[in-house]
């Protein structure tokens, strides 16, 4: 049975947002397949872990439990995943495109000799004819993601070589419970017997894991600013935007780059995808590289000096202006008008 | 302590930071012909990683390795002037249309030719594929292991570096053994400008297929200075397997490819004035996408 099998990442006893993710849309894959849908986890304190996991329709979850599986490595990991795979033989496996995923799943796949598709952002189920072999490959993945800047949506197969493998980007499937009584059957990892002291010859000396209070994902507003806000002392004006509204404050790869705004808040094809109800686009001209990652916003206002900004091609409110005089009357007459 | 012997790994990629109204052509495809190239930024982050490593432990040697057209041969004199010792090219047709599998493979062939090192950097990843996928699966093909998203390295003794990571939402700090593999994430510190004494030294520096072109008195001072000769490796100089190489080593293939295309929008447009702001408000607090 060649099953549809995801990596799933877990630190302090919680499987990571993307894995749940990852686990819906593999239930989805494995439903058109007609195959089990199957989970691994390696981490340490795992004894109530399927049960963040069972609800996503699995069938069956693998799971390493040890306390030096907790911060994940990379040996270690690898090691566990390739047994897995080699002795299940499953056709598709998945893995989040996250620090963890990016850092794994090539590895896994370069000691498997088979195909690697990073950071998509659509998976399905479909065939292929390979007009050389005159013959047509049914049921594969087709592995979507966007390439060269994000200006071209590229559909990546692999029809010789197995399992299909693909990275999957963070917020862009739905976290969907299957059957929140489904029961999984579990496989436990005899670690001792696969993992030696070679393994574990990266040593992490030191971890500082800020706990973000950054939510672009879940934000129904985000007022983004990209390189024409200036400074990193005009993207105040935004934050105020933003607060007055109830929304949260992002900003494109060119305004990050310069230092207006701090990483994280970074929305494009190198940052987080949103999907809000509203979006307010500020000084951002529009580069594929940032639409990629925001135009599935229910509403788009874009404020640029430059009428022809890209950017205003997908906006339903086109402001032609300086921002630094737009922002400020747009939270007055808010203010005016919610009172 | 005693000098390193560090392999930089670098790549020619098209600007993809900058695109241009004219790069796409009609049909959807990308036209790289108007599209400049550059030294992919990652790997200028990892060669100046590796040139800070020089400055400090004296006698260590910067040896810059690229896998490209003839043309990348340009990244491989940036490399000389920005302070390498040595640049090698892995070029030949064969390695065309090559994914991250066969390119791994590819480069390890050329790593396991130069043989002796304690170091690999690369760039964390490519502005034109943005994968990050070829440091990890060298680090497996060599078997040696890997750090990824480096922003800093902290200490280097004689076999043990201690290198500071960048993650998605934190900081960590590992120790690995060396040789092993480490690539270096973007926001690390930006390369050094060129030495202008270096510009002057390696100005005529050049691979065979360009010396193939080359005047007389190029070819005369290519005999009087064998430091400008760019190293350049094909598929036999490598050892490489047919198979492993080129498409026929690549696993993944392109089924199809979609321009990005805007949906037509009606929009509205508005000029900066309070009123025009203030209607657009009135509307946005009816509709209840805001209030």
């Amino acid at each position: 049975m060649k099953n549809v099998l995801v990596y799933c990442e877990a630190e302090n006893q919680k499987v990571a947002e993307i894995s749940q993710e990852l686990l819906s849309a593999g239930k989805k894959l494995a439903e058109k397949l007609g195959v089990q849908l199957e989970a691994m986890v390696f981490s340490n304190k795992l004894d109530n872990i399927q049960t963040q996991i069972s609800p996503y329709g699995v069938d069956k979850i693998y799971i390493a439990d040890d306390k030096r599986l907790e911060p994940y490595t990379t040996l270690p990991h690898a090691e566990l995943a390739i047994h897995i795979i080699k002795q299940q033989e499953p056709q598709i496996v998945l893995f989040g495109a996250t620090a963890t995923g990016r850092d794994l799943a090539p590895r896994i796949a370069s000691a498997l000799g088979c195909g690697l598709t990073a950071d998509t952002t659509i998976l399905d189920i479909g065939d292929h004819y390979v007009a050389k072999e005159k013959k047509e490959y049914k049921n594969l993945l087709y592995a979507i993601r966007p390439a060269f800047g994000g200006s071209i949506m590229a559909n990546i197969i692999n029809w010789d070589r197995f399992p299909q493998m693909a990275t999957v980007r963070e917020g862009v499937m739905k976290n969907e419970i299957f059957d929140s009584e489904n029961k999984s059957q579990i496989e436990k990892i005899d670690v001792s017997k696969l993992l030696n002291d070679s393994h574990f010859v990266v040593k992490i000396l030191e971890r500082k894991i800020e706990k973000s209070n950054v939510n672009l994902k879940d934000a129904p507003i985000i007022v983004a600013g990209g390189y024409g806000v200036g400074s990193k002392e005009n993207f105040k004006q935004l934050f105020d935007l933003a607060e007055v509204l109830g929304g949260e404050v992002g900003g494109s790869r060119a305004a990050v780059d310069a230092g207006f705004i701090e990483h994280e808040r970074q929305i494009g094809q190198t940052g987080v995808t949103v999907r809000p109800k509203l979006y307010i686009a500020a000084g951002i001209s529009g580069a594929v590289q940032h639409t990629a990652g925001m135009q599935n916003a229910a509403m788009i206002i874009a404020i640029n000096t430059d009428k022809n900004a890209p950017i205003n091609q997908i906006a339903d409110y086109i402001i032609t202006g300086d921002l630094n005089e737009v922002i400020p009357k747009m939270i007055k007459t808010y203010k005016k008008n919610t009172k | 302590m005693n000098p390193l012997k560090i392999i930089v790994l670098a790549k020619q990629v098209p600007d993809t930071r900058n695109l241009g109204s004219d790069a796409m052509k009609p049909d959807g495809t990308v036209n790289r012909a108007k599209i400049p190239t550059i030294f992919n930024p990652d790997d200028l982050s990892a060669l100046e990683m590796a040139l800070h490593i020089k400055d400090r432990v004296p006698g260590t040697s910067v040896t810059v390795l690229t896998m490209g057209p003839p043309k990348a041969a340009d990244i491989m004199r940036d490399s000389l002037y920005l302070g390498a010792d040595k640049a090698i090219m892995i070029s030949d047709r064969r390695f065309g249309g090559a994914d991250t599998l066969a390119t791994s493979y590819t480069i390890a062939q050329a790593i396991k030719k130069i043989k002796d090192y304690d170091l690999i950097l690369g760039g964390r990843q490519a502005i034109d594929g943005d994968t990050a996928q070829v440091g990890p699966q060298t680090a497996e093909k060599l078997h040696i292991n890997q750090v990824t998203y480096a922003i800093e390295i902290s200490e280097i003794t004689d076999d043990k570096i201690v290198v500071k990571r960048k993650l998605d939402k934190g900081i960590e700090i590992v120790e690995a053994l060396m040789p092993c593999l480490i690539t270096v994430h973007g926001s690390a510190p930006e390369c050094r400008m060129p030495v202008a004494k270096r510009v002057m030294k390696y100005k005529y520096a050049r691979s065979k297929t360009e010396m193939t072109k080359a005047e007389d008195w190029l070819q005369e001072l290519h005999k009087e200075r064998p430091y400008l000769k760019i190293e350049e490796w094909n598929v036999e100089d490598i050892e490489a397997e047919k198979e492993k190489i080129g498409l026929a080593g690549s696993p993944t293939k392109v089924k199809s490819i979609e321009n990005v295309v805007f949906t037509a929008n009606e929009s509205k447009v508005l000029s900066d004035s309070e009123a025009d702001i203030e209607n657009m408000i009135k509307e946005l607090i009816d509709h209840h996408t805001i209030g």
